[in-house]
């Protein structure tokens, strides 16, 4: 009686409070792997087009979209079936996207022409074209929805785009090879990583300006080896974590510091990352390793690796 | 110029204060000898404009991030016959442009740094793969793109070892510059571990590289010249000439796979590359010069480049100041090589991976796993700052 007790009360413990549903592009394989966060198993694996990278819910939760570059758009997929079901006139190559708040609007990033497309989620239509640098990637939104961020990897920029009048603010000068940015959620800063330059450089969004730098040093690895990529941030702001790619690592951040506190191991070039919404666990996608690695947050352990499909890239979990 | 001005009409006065101000002009010049090489292959005969093709997407790149800097590009090119005066040809480039990329041989080369020495023009050595450029004819106003024979080499070299092809048959052709990769492959071997078990050369009797009916010839030919080696695991050739390379594989008497200017070659870079980034630049290269990616268009295209880095950089047309910039620690570029590009302070020779590759597609990049090194890895490829007679000035 007392062993059952035990048992169940352990089963209790262990189990998380809600399961949740990752979703993770292979970019190889051409395909999308479903995780469910309970069992931490992949449950299905759905076929898309070419080359599958950028990935996000829709805010609804309704619909996955998946940026698939070599197929030049942006495929649709519905939760609830877990199949393809539309696509979107995106621009040629669209590799990373952004939605405003209230997911109506959607900023694909067009590594081949050089431009940003605008697309209206709603009607699935495409609404212009914004000028950036030589091969845009990054994107981001600013939480007010009034400030669109993308990094150019050639150019070596951070465009900041006014998303009411889609004219350029201001371009900042950031490491080389920029391509990834994300917000504090209290807007104060913008991290943006540069994956050859080797930093992630934190900018001011109403100056315009690199405040500083977080640099990263590991012992034993040689620096071309850190190249920082995908970033994310707890919601208190007091803590990111930034991918290091081909260093197999995360770095954990102390935000107030900008200093690195920790590095995680994690599988091999290492490249995304999403929370769990209730940020016990992150999840992050090892490209050459062809697994994802699940980080529990507040112990900063790795826990577990989950073998998906070829050369994971992106990574989305339902909200 | 009608280009520029839509691009500014384009972003508006919104953008950066810096396009309130006329825009500065960066003259870049690009040196080269007219006409070209041929080859034994007809798909590897280099097209006319091999090299400068590159350029000119570099200065498409630097064009556009220059609409957010305010600075415009140029690009002037300049083909010399062979009996022209170099030096004057260079000089001439030089009212206008700054900075001069040059796709000549070693001694042309030399004229051209030392007639421009006293004008602070920085010159590109994106064509010459000599090892004396970079070594005891090192000049102070000479970065090299180019990789050397020593870098092409241990590329190779490291490859090899790795896969436990150690013993190899070297042939080599009977011209300088055949000669001189020859020097370079045995240098490897003797770093590296590897054996050479004999050495051949092929004589150069002339003749034409395409003819009617070469095939049955060939293939009577080449296995009689291969035939008799000692046990060996690979055959490198040294034919920078293009006289026979091309010939050996599938052909030599025993089974044996061909490496060096033939089979397996070392390059800078490749029609094939698409890792890390590269299939943007592929598909932006071919769009605007119709063909596919060279090696020299890409030496040429990272040369321009990192003029671009540094004058976005320093915020600065000023050829000092960006000269400076790029010889100082803090620069690097990204060339969609998986990794920074640095320079070698001691003779400016651009530390860069090499692609292996065997015509169809990039089969490894050297730096090899565990051939280590105390400063980057790419300095386990080529002559290294102890070894080096450079003494810049």
């Amino acid at each position: 009686m007392f062993r059952a007790a035990l048992l169940a009360a352990l089963a209790l413990a262990a189990a998380p409070a809600h399961a949740f549903i990752a979703y993770v592009s292979n970019e190889k394989s051409n395909t999308v792997s479903v995780i469910d966060t309970d069992s931490w198993t992949v449950t299905k694996t759905i076929k898309v087009g070419q080359r599958p990278r950028g990935i996000d819910f829709t805010r609804d939760g309704k619909f996955v979209m998946v940026a698939v570059g070599d197929d030049d758009t942006i495929q649709v997929i519905d939760a609830k079936t877990q199949s393809v079901v539309d696509s979107l006139p995106s621009g040629p190559d669209p590799e990373l996207f952004a939605q405003d708040a209230a997911g109506k609007t959607l900023y694909v990033a067009n590594e081949n022409d050089n431009t940003v497309t605008v697309i209206d989620l709603e009607k699935r239509a495409r609404l212009g074209d914004i000028q950036v640098g030589v091969e845009p990637e990054g994107m981001t939104i600013s939480p007010d929805g009034k400030t669109l961020i993308n990094t150019s990897e050639t150019t070596n920029m951070a465009h900041f785009i006014d998303t009411a009048t889609r004219q350029i603010v201001a371009n900042v000068l950031v490491d080389a090879r920029p391509r990834f940015a994300e917000y504090k959620h209290d807007s104060s800063e913008v991290w943006v990583s540069s994956e050859i330059g080797g930093t992630v450089s934190i900018i001011d969004p109403n100056k315009h300006e690199v405040i500083g730098k977080v640099t990263f040093e590991i012992p034993g690895l040689r620096k071309e080896a850190i190249q920082p990529v995908g970033i994310g941030m707890t919601k208190d702001d007091k803590t990111a974590f930034v991918a290091l790619g081909p260093a197999n690592r995360i770095a954990v951040v102390d935000v107030a510091s900008r200093k690195v506190t920790k590095f995680l191991l994690v599988g091999q070039r290492v490249w995304h990352m999403a929370f769990t919404p209730d940020e016990k666990y992150l999840l992050t996608t090892n490209g050459v390793s062809n697994d994802v690695s699940v980080i529990d947050v507040a112990a900063q352990k790795v826990i577990k690796t989950i073998q998906v499909g070829e050369l994971p890239w992106g990574i989305a979990i339902a909200p | 110029m009608i280009r520029w001005l839509a691009g500014l009409i384009g972003f508006g006065v919104a953008a950066t204060s810096a396009l309130a101000a006329d825009p500065v002009t960066i003259g870049v010049g690009y040196l080269a000898i007219a006409g070209t090489r041929s080859t034994l292959s007809l798909v590897e005969q280099p097209a006319e404009n091999d090299g400068v093709a590159g350029a000119r997407l570099a200065i498409e790149d630097n064009n556009t991030t220059g609409k957010f800097t305010g600075q415009r590009f140029t690009l002037e090119e300049r083909r010399i016959r062979e009996d022209e005066d170099v030096a004057q040809a260079a000089t001439a480039l030089a009212e206008k442009n700054g900075f001069i990329i040059a796709d000549l041989p070693a001694d042309a080369l030399l004229k051209v740094a030392d007639a421009l020495r006293d004008r602070g023009t920085l010159v590109f050595n994106a064509g010459a793969t000599d090892e004396r450029l970079r070594e005891t004819d090192c000049r102070a106003n000479v970065i090299h793109t180019a990789p050397t024979r020593a870098m092409l080499a241990d590329a190779l070299g490291q490859y090899l070892v790795w896969k436990k092809w150690s013993r190899w048959l070297l042939v080599v052709g009977s011209h300088d510059e055949d000669r001189l990769f020859a020097d370079a492959i045995r240098r490897t071997a003797a770093r590296f571990g590897a054996k050479i078990v004999q050495e051949r050369t092929f004589e150069d009797k002339g003749g034409a590289r395409r003819t009617d009916s070469g095939v049955t010839q060939i293939q009577r030919q080449i296995p009689v010249f291969t035939q008799q080696a000692p046990a060996y695991d690979v055959l490198v050739a040294a034919d920078e000439s293009e006289v026979f390379g091309a010939y050996l594989p599938y052909r030599t008497w025993d089974p044996r796979p061909v490496a060096g200017s033939a089979g397996l070659v070392p390059r800078s870079w490749d029609a094939s590359q698409d890792q890390w980034g590269a299939i943007q630049m592929q598909n932006r290269f071919v769009k605007l010069n119709s063909r596919r990616m060279t090696a020299l268009d890409m030496q040429a295209w990272t040369a321009v480049r990192m003029i671009g880095e540094a004058t976005s950089r320093t915020n600065s047309g000023e050829v000092k100041k960006v000269t400076d910039f790029i010889k100082g620690p803090d620069f690097s570029v990204a060339a969609f090589k998986g990794t920074r590009l640095t320079l070698r302070d001691w003779n400016l020779q651009l530390r860069q991976p090499i692609l292996l590759v065997d015509g169809r597609l990039v089969v490894s990049v050297s730096p090899q796993e565990g051939f280590l090194h105390q400063v980057s890895e790419l300095d386990t490829l080529g002559y290294d700052r102890p070894e080096s007679k450079c003494k810049l000035k």
